[in-house]
């Protein structure tokens, strides 16, 4: 090794005085521990930055934040009429998180278990490599396929102008659906194999097996696999926003356009005076969408404490 | 009886959802590949992108991303392999271990976007610095910090027990252990998790919007010193990446050829990923097979 070449002799490395020894460790552990105290920092700095920022709107410009939070009407730049609604935007974020939700937590966890529990080796072999590549297509390219194939292809199926809800809702199924399956993955192949072979033993067939035994085993992680892609999908910008739409009145329908609170900062962020009552009322979004991560969060520190097995 | 036929059907079923997977990976990169490889010539790699006319390239924000990458390494790497090794080797279970990975966490799970707005309001308006390479790659720093740590802290967790202790036995210190024999057991596990956090970074658009900034200024690629104004090196200058580049050709639409740039430079994006994560497979195994046998 070419450090061995650079060390000094092993007389020198071996009596090194205990005062220098001490000087060395003392040195080594307050850097890994500085390193520490900045991820501490960092996230307070997040935290506090938005917060100051976000709540000028309430603070400064007077806004009620319950007319901000519960109004159907955004038209920021009406002058003397202008209103500060954000809720079609919050009911889209959600309505998007939810429903792409309920179609990849079956397909992520039966992706799961086909890996753990029925065909082990094609799933190591395939399936994993498979998902991994899907975790690494950056966002962007998802948003663009979903602008360039599935939003004709909604246009002309479907009633609407293809970019909808339904859209937004399909792109981020695809894009949680790698993150849902690897951590289900992880909780499936951690249950201890004594559960299987007992259920089986008994005369349970496979099936069986995974519904009455392996699920409920695995719930609290399962759970947290859900809830972690449903982050991803709340806190996911430019792929929605490149096929949702973003008109701001309240859909009707799936097949309607629609907005989230990130589509909406995305795009009028960089249009908007820095400290305008407009651009304050943008941060106040950027806040409740880190508040709102921070409540996944906590979800999934009760779910892991949850966890038996 | 019955239960063995829906045993049945619940493994076609999930054979079914298999084929899914399968099909959806097959037909994504089937998409991007067939569509935009035929883009990729010498001449899109290497001519700068113009903003309204049809025949753009995408040399500068391919650089720039590049660029933008190497940077964030540099910050990183260090912050997060330190932070593993504290992790692993000196957190003591208790209240405070307990809210440094709480702060992991979070910051593993920031919105991106939300991320870019903090990038905006400190790197970008606090210091006043504008949109620039430096305030980007800061900002990606703060999500890319969670990987680096939790990797390398599962990779100095999986060294064998008996071969720390006995360094420790020899009555070598905690942190002289860690140098000489924890971390170089550990750093092909690092290496293959910062080349896949590389990929991350690489494809990360929405931090980088208001960060970074969606432009470009003209560029003087015979100019190394990296203090000049249109030097590529100034890290005080705006830079479009390349995934950011695909979103602002699509929502700002001025260019007639969007679509061949898009798909051009998504399928670069992609290839671009794909070579990190063999090359990361590959390096990592040849690492540990050289560690583990060739001594």
């Amino acid at each position: 090794m070419a450090k061995a070449s650079v060390t000094p002799s092993a007389e020198e490395r071996l009596i090194l005085t205990k005062k220098n020894r001490r000087w060395d460790e003392v040195r080594g552990r307050s850097l890994v521990t500085i390193c520490a105290v900045i991820m501490i920092v960092a996230t307070i700095a997040v935290t506090i930055f938005l917060a100051q920022k976000g709540l000028q709107s309430f603070t400064v410009n007077n806004i009620n934040p319950i007319a901000y939070l519960t109004s159907t009407n955004w038209n920021p730049t009406g002058g003397e009429n202008a209103s500060f609604g954000i809720f079609p935007f919050i009911f889209g974020s959600l309505a998007v998180t939810f429903l792409s939700a309920l179609i990849a937590a079956p397909l992520g966890i039966g992706a799961a278990i086909f890996m753990s529990e029925i065909a082990p080796k094609f799933g190591k072999r395939v399936l994993q490599p498979v998902i991994e590549l899907l975790v690494g297509i950056p966002s962007v390219v998802y948003g663009f396929i979903g602008l360039v194939v599935l939003v004709p292809l909604l246009r002309d199926n479907l009633p609407g102008i293809g970019f909808s809800l339904l859209a937004g809702v399909i792109v981020l199924t695809v894009m949680i659906l790698p993150t849902v399956t690897t951590i289900a993955t992880d909780a499936m192949r951690s249950l201890p194999n004594s559960l299987r072979q007992g259920s089986l033993a008994l005369g349970a067939t496979r099936w069986q097996t995974i519904r009455k035994v392996l699920i409920p085993a695995a719930l609290p992680s399962l759970l947290t696999a859900i809830v972690l892609g449903m982050a991803r999908a709340f806190g996911e910008a430019l792929a929605v926003q490149m096929v949702i739409g973003n008109t701001r009145d309240l859909p009707g329908s799936i097949f309607d356009t629609s907005a989230t609170l990130t589509t909406i900062v995305t795009l009028n962020i960089g249009h908007t005076t820095y400290g305008s009552i407009e651009n304050n009322t943008l941060w106040s979004m950027g806040l409740i969408l880190l508040v709102i991560s921070f409540v996944f969060i906590f979800i999934v520190r009760y779910l892991s404490g949850r966890r038996k097995i | 009886m019955n239960s063995r036929i829906t045993d049945r059907i619940a493994t076609g079923v999930f054979y079914v959802i298999a084929a899914i997977m399968v099909a959806l990976l097959l037909y994504l990169f089937y998409f991007i590949l067939s569509n935009g490889v035929p883009q990729i010539t010498w001449d899109f790699l290497t001519s700068a992108s113009s903003s309204y006319q049809a025949g753009g390239g995408i040399r500068d924000q391919l650089f720039n991303s590049l660029y933008i990458l190497v940077i964030t390494m540099i910050i990183t790497v260090p912050l997060g392999v330190c932070g593993g090794v504290y992790m692993a080797e000196y957190a003591k279970p208790g209240r405070v271990t307990n809210f440094i990975r709480t702060c992991i966490e979070m910051l593993a799970s920031l919105p991106s976007i939300v991320v870019g707005l903090f990038g905006l309001l400190v790197f970008v308006n606090t210091t006043g610095w504008g949109y620039t390479i430096i305030g980007g790659a800061l900002a990606l720093t703060i999500f890319n910090i969670p990987v680096m740590v939790r990797v390398t802290e599962d990779a100095i967790r999986s060294v064998p027990k008996e071969q720390k202790e006995a360094s420790l036995a020899l009555g070598i210190t905690r942190w002289h252990t860690i140098k000489t024999v924890l971390l170089p057991y550990a750093f092909p596990g690092i290496l293959t998790g910062a080349i896949l956090a590389s990929g991350r970074v690489f494809g990360e658009a929405a931090a980088l919007l208001y960060t970074a900034g969606l432009s470009t200024p003209t560029l003087d690629y015979g100019n190394w010193n990296p203090f000049s104004e249109n030097s590529p090196l100034n890290i005080f200058r705006p830079a479009e990446t390349l995934a950011v580049h695909i979103w602002s050709v699509n929502t700002q639409g001025l260019i007639p050829d969007v679509r061949e740039v898009a798909n051009g430079a998504s399928a670069v994006l992609v290839i671009a990923v794909l070579v990190f994560n063999i090359l990361a497979r590959w390096l990592g195994s040849v690492i540990h097979k050289k560690l583990t046998a060739g001594k």
